[in-house]
């Protein structure tokens, strides 16, 4: 074995640079599998943290009633008494923060322009809307007794061509099926870097929210932020009532699973083509190998070397190319995963449907990934080799030794 | 002992639909101990009935017996296994593996054989020795001379005691003193070792170490001559 592994070694060292340059395209196709496994990972998990920290929170507490796709306003389909609630809810060892929302349909007038929005009443003060504080941009902060302010978010803004202290005109759906208008000022504005929910946002203070819409002391659902994610399930299980149900962020973004799912179907396409392609070079290198090396073949055949054993010296020759581009492969994708999960890829607002894409995609590398990969890399490597080794192996010794004469 | 024995030996080459026949029905009994020539002219069919007896190719018709078992119809691993234990190879073009060195090249049949490290070890340096290049051991094939790379190729060829030593115009590649000294080397083993020789050559030079020379011309066997000097031990 090690002796097979030696000739194996110093064959490929026979010409260096076509070895190089095959271990290299197996590298750099490995490379390109770390990158896009790790962008297309890193755009859903960005996409459910982005959904778990501008919408849906870890987890959702709402009235059995309540269809968060209709945003109704009727007393029934909403939780009384919100912030008494958030309060105990809050009081959960598990829980970082729990906080009301309610949220309701409307448009936003401003000159002569007009956009949909979605109105969502906020506690300014709970820490579980701290992530709207942060991405300031212009302006200044809701305060919970503002009753003209609102935030809007940078693509809505730019969109009506509005700046901190402009008027805004807003017409909303009301509890009791009419609707009403008034005018607010554009506090201070917004960017989460997620423009599908930027455009189309509005923040008020919940009371001025509850008043506007006529809910009073109401709220749609109390979005609950948990110290840790994996408690989503038990906490779920603790606050489900015989009033309230609770969706976890997972029922919130069925899609988003649905559509990774699907994603990942297609990048096992995908991989399956950039290995097909990468494995012909492994094919092309042994069988001029086999070729060049025809006569040295028919001279192991007539020392006594069986067939089974002038396969396993072209399969040696292969595992050694892959060894050699799968190294390269690792430190490329890793140069490249690194830098795409530090400055990510921009991509702006591609805008599909359902989810909450950022305008920015940054890769998340996951270990199982790479080792999957490696391993399906090192694999195909040898599946290459199975051509040429046979070929190789039904060499007859007689025409092999007097090949080139 | 009869080493090799061949029975009515046909070999016909097809090429497209034209049939070539390279042996027509020939007969040869090689003893144990015997260290005889092949000659004849270009295509009179020395190297096919090498081939034949060395398993490397199948007779068409007729039977090839090595040490006494019938290898005519043998599967291909069954013949490697005949060529690994009992026959040794020397050819024109000296074919060494050009990556591995004198001394790894000579291992070689003995690794495929699955001796030890130290057998093989031991019986690696004594072969060096006894072709005079111990000194080369760890030279490639790139770095010896013709007569050196022949002397490696019969080093090789003795490394697992094949009871049988085939070589095809095993000088028709080195000059004029190093086809010497490779026919000396020959002959010196043959009589130290006992190891049976058959070799294929057309250089008069070559002939005269032969104790037996069997002629063929057009695929057949026309002429054997020289076996009163094995029978008288010569």
């Amino acid at each position: 074995m090690i002796q097979t592994i030696k000739m194996a070694y110093r064959d490929l060292g026979r010409n260096r640079r076509r070895s190089f340059f095959s271990a290299l395209a197996l590298g750099m196709g490995l490379a390109l599998l770390l990158l896009i496994a790790s962008v297309v990972k890193g755009e859903y998990r960005g996409a459910m943290d982005s959904s778990i920290q501008l919408q849906t929170g870890d987890l959702q507490v709402m009235a059995k009633t309540y269809d968060e796709n209709k945003t109704s306003l009727a007393w029934e389909d909403l939780v009384a008494n919100p912030d008494q609630i958030a309060a105990q809810i809050g009081a959960m060892g598990q829980v970082l923060a729990a906080t009301p929302r309610l949220y309701a349909s409307g448009i936003a007038g401003a000159g002569n322009q007009s956009v949909g929005v979605r109105i969502i009443g906020i506690d300014p003060n709970s820490a579980g809307n701290d992530i709207f504080h942060r991405a300031m941009t212009g302006g200044e902060y809701l305060t919970a007794d503002d009753r003209s302010g609102v935030l809007m978010g940078q693509t809505l803004a730019k969109k009506l061509g509005l700046k901190p202290g402009d008027s805004i005109d807003l017409l909303v759906n009301t509890a009791n099926g009419n609707t009403d208008e008034q005018i607010f000022t554009v506090r201070g504005i917004f960017n989460t870097h997620t423009p599908g929910f930027d455009q189309g946002s509005l923040f008020m203070p919940l009371a001025k929210a509850q008043a506007f819409t006529g809910t009073e002391n109401h709220a749609s659902v109390i979005n609950v932020l948990l110290k840790n994610i994996d408690d989503t399930g038990p906490v779920a299980a603790a606050l489900t009532t015989s009033q309230y149900r609770v969706q976890t962020y997972l029922q919130a973004n069925q899609i988003l699973a649905d559509t990774e799912a699907m994603a990942n179907s297609y990048m096992a396409f995908l991989y399956l083509i950039v290995l097909a392609i990468t494995a012909t070079v492994i094919v092309n290198t042994l069988m001029m190998a086999v070729f060049e090396r025809t006569r040295e073949i028919g001279i192991l055949s007539a020392i006594g070397m069986k067939a089974s054993r002038i396969m396993a010296m072209f399969f040696a020759e292969s595992g050694l190319l892959a060894v050699g581009g799968i190294l390269m492969g690792l430190v490329l994708g890793s140069v490249m995963v690194a830098l795409a999960t530090r400055y990510g890829f921009y991509i702006g607002d591609i805008g599909m449907t359902g989810l909450l894409l950022g305008d920015r995609i940054y890769a998340y590398p996951a270990v199982s990934d790479g080792v999957v990969l490696t391993v399906a890399t090192f694999i195909v490597a040898l599946l290459a080799a199975l051509y040429p080794a046979i070929l190789a192996a039904r060499l007859e010794p007689v025409q092999a030794l007097h090949s080139g004469d | 002992m009869d080493v090799a024995k061949v029975e009515n030996v046909t070999r016909v080459f097809r090429i497209g639909k034209v049939e070539t026949a390279a042996l027509r029905g020939v007969n040869l009994t090689v003893e144990s101990g015997e260290f005889t020539a092949l000659v004849g002219p270009s295509g009179s069919g020395k190297t096919t009935l090498l081939q034949l007896i060395g398993c490397l190719d199948q007779p068409t018709s007729g039977r090839v017996y090595i040490n006494g078992k019938d290898v005519s119809k043998l599967s291909r691993n069954q013949r490697a296994d005949v060529r690994r234990g009992a026959l040794g190879f020397i050819f024109q073009f000296f074919a060494l593996i050009p990556t591995l060195t004198a001394y790894e090249n000579i291992e070689m049949p003995l690794l495929l054989a699955g001796e030890k490290a130290s057998a093989r070890k031991a019986r690696v340096t004594e072969l060096l020795d006894a072709v005079g290049l111990s000194d080369r051991a760890g030279n490639r094939p790139d770095q010896l001379s013709g007569g050196q790379q022949q002397r490696v190729a019969i080093a090789r060829a003795l490394a697992t005691r094949p009871s049988l030593i085939l070589a095809d115009e095993p000088t028709a590649n080195l000059d004029t003193p190093n086809g010497q000294q490779v026919m000396e080397i020959m002959t010196r083993l043959n009589q130290e070792t006992g190891v049976t020789f058959v070799f294929a050559t057309h250089d008069p030079r070559v002939i005269k170490y032969a104790h037996r020379v069997v002629t063929l011309r057009d695929g057949c066997v026309v002429e054997t001559a020289g076996e009163e000097k094995i029978a008288a031990g010569v």
